[in-house]
């Protein structure tokens, strides 16, 4: 297990670090320039060079590679250039809140109404209700989400004022954005669940549990979704990529302050380190989510651990 | 007693005689699929849509770029199907012409995964030993990248259009094939009917392609299927959020985001480009569950 893990903490180092390099030369090929392009060529050689020598820009590729390396080893991830004078950690840290609540809610939703759904679909099977969670589990991955949150965002919030159109003042504001982005983990968890339940439905020891006269309540919730749910924890890791995938366009179209907005404006803006930041940060986020789901799962079944342990 | 029996006369001929046709993998699994309804029903949803992306705008009185300011933000008519924009384009051939892209970037996308994914799996599983190593290797490594962070990175630093596009979601989306192609592969090497071709002396490069290779489509076919959506889906986000195609190309992204703008006045801009996209994804999502079904019974569930 040691060794696995171990081996598994290398190529995460591996692949953060091919991301970090890749990322980095990407940026320098950008087009356009982090500065206003009007204002900076009325600047004077010198004010330019300054500037420039500011931020670092001066040196050759290859120097100021070395340099952001040893940087960010130190936890440095440069100064943002549009908000003058930031660190581009503290800029992202302050996105972090907003993103993480919607996120969890959004898990949350997900993972509730997905377990309940499935449950049932498999429980009674073939009726109709079987037939509206696969309907659901169909366009939760076929409905792009940024549709989904605009068409959510026109009815609730605007036609019907229910809850708020978009801003981040109080929790009301959540609610929206946390619903739309929890369609497409719905739509999985139900699917995988049914899936799960229908196999487990058909062991022997359902049958022998249902024959030693145990309710069929009791049948249901001890013997089989017990033995369903846990490999549940295997779909997390796409869950979360869809989630980060989601994030981009659900926060920009309930104008939420999170990181995936920020992401875009940063991009729209030519914001290097904090380009280079946030790519950084989702990344090292989704391959840590991937590398706990596998110990955890591994944990949590034992026959998984062996093979794990023969793979290693 | 041995005279109530009679030795009934067995033609050696008739014995083996296979009463059947010997069908293909594919005309079993076609037998297969035309059996569910709901994939026969996506199948022809997607040709019509195809077809209609292919002629609307060919047999339409207007182009998808002429704009017309006196008739902006027309409700559906008989002479505009789908209404009109804000610079008065006919929304019928946009909404097609948008179509025609995301297929076309979409069936682009997928023949580039099959084509580099197959290729690598096959290579890796095949040569096996240190190359196989250091080409898993890479995958592992490739595949703890989020793939939209890669396609973003890349959609900046190259032109707008359709084959950034395409570029773009190739290099990242041949991985998973690699992988299915090489397990698949593996799998089916050490079999009998490999050493029993083998034994019988047939070449290497015929074993590739007259066993590995028809033995393998199946999983080819059905990973296809799923990146032909998630192809489209890529290429309508990047659109929605302004780092896709860019006007006055109209991909399907670029229509929604058109739509999304004024969406609390004029509704009908976002709906029939939301509506085609959403049909396309559902269809192809459930048409690959059924050329799953079909293909490789064992799967089914």
């Amino acid at each position: 297990m040691i060794k696995y893990i171990c081996k598994r903490l290398i190529y995460l180092v591996l692949t953060l670090w091919v991301i970090v390099t890749a990322t980095f030369f990407l940026m320098k090929k950008l087009p356009g320039s982090p500065f206003d392009a009007e204002r900076f060529n009325m600047m004077s050689a010198q004010q330019q060079h300054v500037i420039l020598e500011q931020y670092g820009l001066n040196e050759s590729l290859p120097k100021q590679y070395i340099k952001y390396m040893g940087n960010i080893l130190h936890g440095d991830f440069g100064t943002s250039f549009t908000y003058t004078g930031q660190k581009v950690s503290t800029v992202i840290g302050g996105r972090i809140g907003p993103s993480a609540l919607i996120g969890i809610q959004a898990v949350l939703i997900g993972l509730a109404l997905g377990l309940v759904l499935g449950i049932i679909a498999a429980w009674k099977h073939n009726s109709g209700i079987d037939y509206f969670t696969m309907i659901v589990a169909v366009l939760g991955v076929s409905v792009p989400n940024f549709v989904a949150a605009a068409l959510l965002q026109y009815y609730v919030a605007l036609k019907w004022g229910i809850l708020p159109v978009g801003f981040w003042t109080d929790w009301k504001c959540s609610v929206l954005p946390s619903v739309a982005l929890s369609f497409s983990a719905t739509a999985m968890v139900a699917r995988f669940i049914r899936t799960e339940m229908l196999e487990v439905l058909e062991q022997d020891y359902i049958i022998t549990a249902k024959a030693k006269g145990l309710s069929p309540m009791k049948v249901l919730m001890r013997h089989a979704v017990r033995n369903s749910i846990i490999p549940v924890v295997t779909i997390l890791g796409p869950i979360v990529v869809n989630l980060l995938t989601g994030s981009l366009a659900v926060e920009n179209i309930y104008t939420i302050p999170g990181i995936g907005s920020l992401f875009v404006d940063s991009i729209k803006a030519n914001d290097y380190s904090t380009i280079m930041g946030i790519t950084i940060f989702y990344s090292a986020f989704y391959i840590f989510v991937v590398l706990i789901v596998d110990i955890a799962y591994s944990l949590i079944d034992p026959r998984i651990r062996l093979a794990a342990g023969k793979e290693a | 007693m041995d005279e109530l029996f009679v030795r009934v006369h067995v033609d050696e001929s008739e014995k083996e005689h296979i009463a059947h046709p010997n069908l293909t993998a594919f005309q079993e699994g076609w037998l297969r699929l035309k059996k569910n309804k709901a994939a026969v029903a996506s199948l022809f949803t997607l040709i019509a849509i195809g077809l209609l992306a292919l002629l609307a705008p060919v047999f339409s009185a207007y182009s998808y770029k002429e704009t017309n300011y006196d008739i902006i933000y027309q409700i559906p008519s008989a002479a505009h199907l789908f209404g009109t924009d804000q610079f008065g384009r006919d929304l019928w051939v946009r909404t097609w012409m948008g179509t025609r892209i995301s297929l076309l970037i979409a069936f682009v996308a997928a023949f580039l995964d099959l084509t580099v994914g197959v290729v690598y799996g096959a290579v890796s599983a095949l040569i096996g030993g240190k190359v196989d190593a250091v080409m898993q290797r890479f995958i592992e490594i490739l595949v703890g990248i989020p793939h939209l962070i890669i396609v973003i990175l890349l959609m900046m630093i190259m032109p707008a259009g359709i084959w950034t596009i395409v570029v773009a979601l190739s290099i990242t989306g041949w991985v998973n094939m690699a992988r299915l192609v090489r397990a698949e592969i593996l799998k089916l090497k050490n079999q009998e009917f490999v050493l029993a071709a083998r034994v019988l002396g047939t070449s290497t490069s015929r074993i590739i392609w007259k066993h590995l290779i028809p033995n393998t489509v199946g999983v080819i076919v059905i990973n296809a299927m799923f990146t032909i959506p998630s192809a489209i889906f890529t290429e309508a986000f990047l659109s929605f959020i302004g780092i896709g195609m860019q006007e006055p190309k109209a991909s399907l992204g670029v229509l929604i985001n058109n739509g999304y703008q004024v969406l609390r006045n004029f509704p009908h801009v976002l709906i029939f480009p939301a509506i085609v996209i959403v049909l396309i994804m559902v269809c192809f999502s459930i048409l690959g569950d059924g050329l799953r079904d079909a293909l490789d019974p064992r799967m089914r569930k």
